[in-house]
């Protein structure tokens, strides 16, 4: 026995003195654990990169436009950060709930038509319905946490997933009921076309974008900078150990459904002037968001976002690689790639 | 005065008695150990104690306070913290934000959580690893980020789990050093379950023998190591004296 310690009897590097009493911790990754995580997160930043470089050169050549390809990757990257907000909500919830939340799409849709109301009736600018939306669809995520969900934690994960899955017919069915089938629209007063790279972009899409990035970064800043983020970032970790430090774990829970509501309801305002609403318009986005979050890694918020960007860019890349097809099809080859290749996610690791 | 009371407390799992009307008591400042052959419930004990399961029957209190099946946090907030047996890192997390999120819970500013935090890492040793992936510490290192965790909620009472448990003996006595600093310098009562003899011996002012989920006998360490009923007990066990 003359393994090395140091004078204060600091564990030593090896880390050999693991037993057999503990298989669960022991784990062959040291200190530099997180540095070859990080590692090899960059190199694969850069082959996504690399890949969607070649990706944008072979649109040029089979297109042969320069302007067609560049209004692809402006409108991609522009929907995509809306996308990556809808998927933050998503992967949020599930890193830390444990929760498959089907209803996310519903959830926007229900924000999609409050917006609706608000600029119909009360002639409201659509972004201001943001200050009414957001916070609504926050409390709406918390009452169907407190309300519904929290009854089937620790019970099997069919449950919990048919219960979201009822919870969007419900949604879906409740807005045909009270708004009818027809398709509703809103317009953004004053949108007009801007030019950026030889590309034109609506007013609407650069502002849809730049606010989802600036709620994305409010959103992790809130996950690392702040007490309710770090005890976030606890639960999602370890919830039994949350608990014993005295985390109220219940609470915790209701929080982050509700954040992730509210992600969802911010984004359906944000897309409120750029899509068709129907009672059914939150379920393509739920469809995308899904696809964004298995790319990004199941509960790694930033893998969203840069998911997101990824599968918009994917869309309409998609779209002039197989014209006439349905734009969701190239990205549902990249999400069997996906989970071929890499089932984890391109940054698979928990928020 | 007495600061921990556990009465009469009962736990079965589908028939079988793990617990079976355990009573104790704990004096403020005092280090009661636990021992007893492995089945005998030292754990399920722990876990109704420190609210991870309600009792079947009985009652613990905590400086007065009825706290039976209070939900976790609660306890936490009552002044009691517990370490596992099995360690369970915010695996994710560094070992500085490990103990500053028990720090925050316990309701120190965000401000002031990381600095506090920082001391409770430099008591237990951890000081050179403060920075590094919970998940990537070695046993010994898991073992004082378990205790710096439970330390971080500033509990009157702390429950330890095999806190010695894995680690090789010339780990072991500075770990039984810093329990000693822990009761003399801040007053922390102790009660820790162990297989390690010698320091059963060293740290405990009483021992409670738990055989089959039952009191075979309490009272001070040495007596209770030559009762004989003690060693018949522990009959076909591996021994376990090695110390440091």
């Amino acid at each position: 026995m003359t393994r090395p310690t140091t004078a204060h009897g600091a564990p030593a590097e090896d880390g050999g003195a693991v037993t057999a009493a503990d298989p669960a911790t022991d784990t062959p990754v040291a200190a530099t654990g997180g540095r070859a995580w990080w590692r090899g997160a960059v190199g694969r930043t850069a082959l996504v990169l690399l890949l969607a470089v070649l990706a944008v050169a072979l649109a040029y050549w089979r297109s042969g436009s320069g302007v067609v390809v560049s209004q692809a990757v402006v409108t991609g990257i522009l929907i995509g950060g809306v996308y990556g907000l809808v998927a933050m909500g998503l992967t949020l919830i599930f890193g830390v709930l444990d929760i498959v939340n089907f209803a996310h799409g519903a959830f926007l849709a229900v924000a999609l038509y409050v917006t609706v109301e608000m600029t119909g009736r009360f002639g409201v600018h659509p972004y201001l319905a943001l200050l009414v939306a957001v916070p609504v669809m926050f409390l709406l995520g918390a009452a169907v946490q407190r309300g519904i969900l929290s009854f089937s934690i620790g019970q099997p994960l069919e449950n919990q997933l048919l219960i979201t899955l009822g919870l969007a017919l419900l949604i879906d069915n409740l807005l045909l009921l009270v708004f009818g089938p027809n398709p509703r629209s809103v317009a953004l007063p004053g949108d007009s076309g801007v030019e950026i790279l030889g590309a034109v972009a609506t007013v609407s899409r650069l502002l849809a974008f730049g606010v989802a990035l600036v709620l994305a970064a409010l959103l992790y800043l809130l996950l690392q900078r702040t007490r309710l983020g770090t005890a976030i970032r606890a639960v999602a970790a370890n919830d039994t150990g949350a608990q014993l430090v005295g985390i109220d774990t219940r609470r915790i829970y209701m929080l982050t459904f509700a954040i992730g509501t509210a992600c969802a309801g911010a984004a359906g305002v944000l897309v409120s002037p750029l899509v068709t609403i129907e009672p059914t318009t939150g379920e393509l986005f739920n469809i995308i968001a899904f696809v964004v979050v298995v790319l990004g890694g199941m509960g790694n918020v930033v893998g969203a976002l840069v998911g997101g960007l990824l599968i918009g860019l994917t869309e309409q890349l998609g779209a002039l690689y197989l014209p006439g097809q349905s734009p969701l099809l190239a990205v549902f080859v990249v999400f069997v790639l996906v989970l071929f290749l890499r089932p984890q996610g391109l940054f698979g690791s928990k928020a | 005065m007495t600061l921990l009371e556990v009465e009469s407390v009962s736990k079965s799992f589908r028939g079988l008695r793990a617990v079976d009307d355990v009573s104790f008591t704990v004096e403020e400042g005092s280090i009661l150990g636990i021992i007893g052959p492995n089945g005998a419930g030292k754990t399920t004990l722990f876990n109704l104690v420190a609210g991870a399961l309600p009792p079947d029957t009985g009652s613990v209190r905590l400086a007065g306070t009825d706290v039976t099946g209070a939900k976790p946090h609660r306890i936490s907030h009552a002044g009691m913290a517990r370490t596992f047996q099995l360690m369970k890192p915010f695996g994710s997390l560094s070992v500085l934000e490990n103990v500053a999120v028990a720090r925050m819970a316990a309701g120190a500013s965000r401000r002031r959580a990381p600095a506090e935090a920082a001391d409770v890492v430099d008591r237990v040793g951890l000081t050179r690893w403060r920075d590094a992936r919970s998940e990537g510490l070695p046993t010994a290192g898991l073992k004082r980020l378990e205790l710096a965790r439970a330390l971080a909620s500033r509990p009157r009472v702390l429950l330890l789990d095999e806190v010695l448990a894995g680690l090789v003996p010339a780990e072991r006595t500075p770990v039984m050093e810093l329990l000693e600093t822990l009761r003399r310098d801040d007053g922390i009562t102790l009660v820790f379950v162990e297989h390690i003899m010698a320091a059963v011996m060293r740290l405990s002012d009483s021992v409670l023998v738990l055989d089959q989920g039952r009191v075979l006998t309490s009272g001070e360490p040495h007596q209770v190591t030559q009762d004989p009923r003690v060693i018949e007990a522990y009959l076909g066990e591996e021994p376990t004296v090695a110390g440091p």
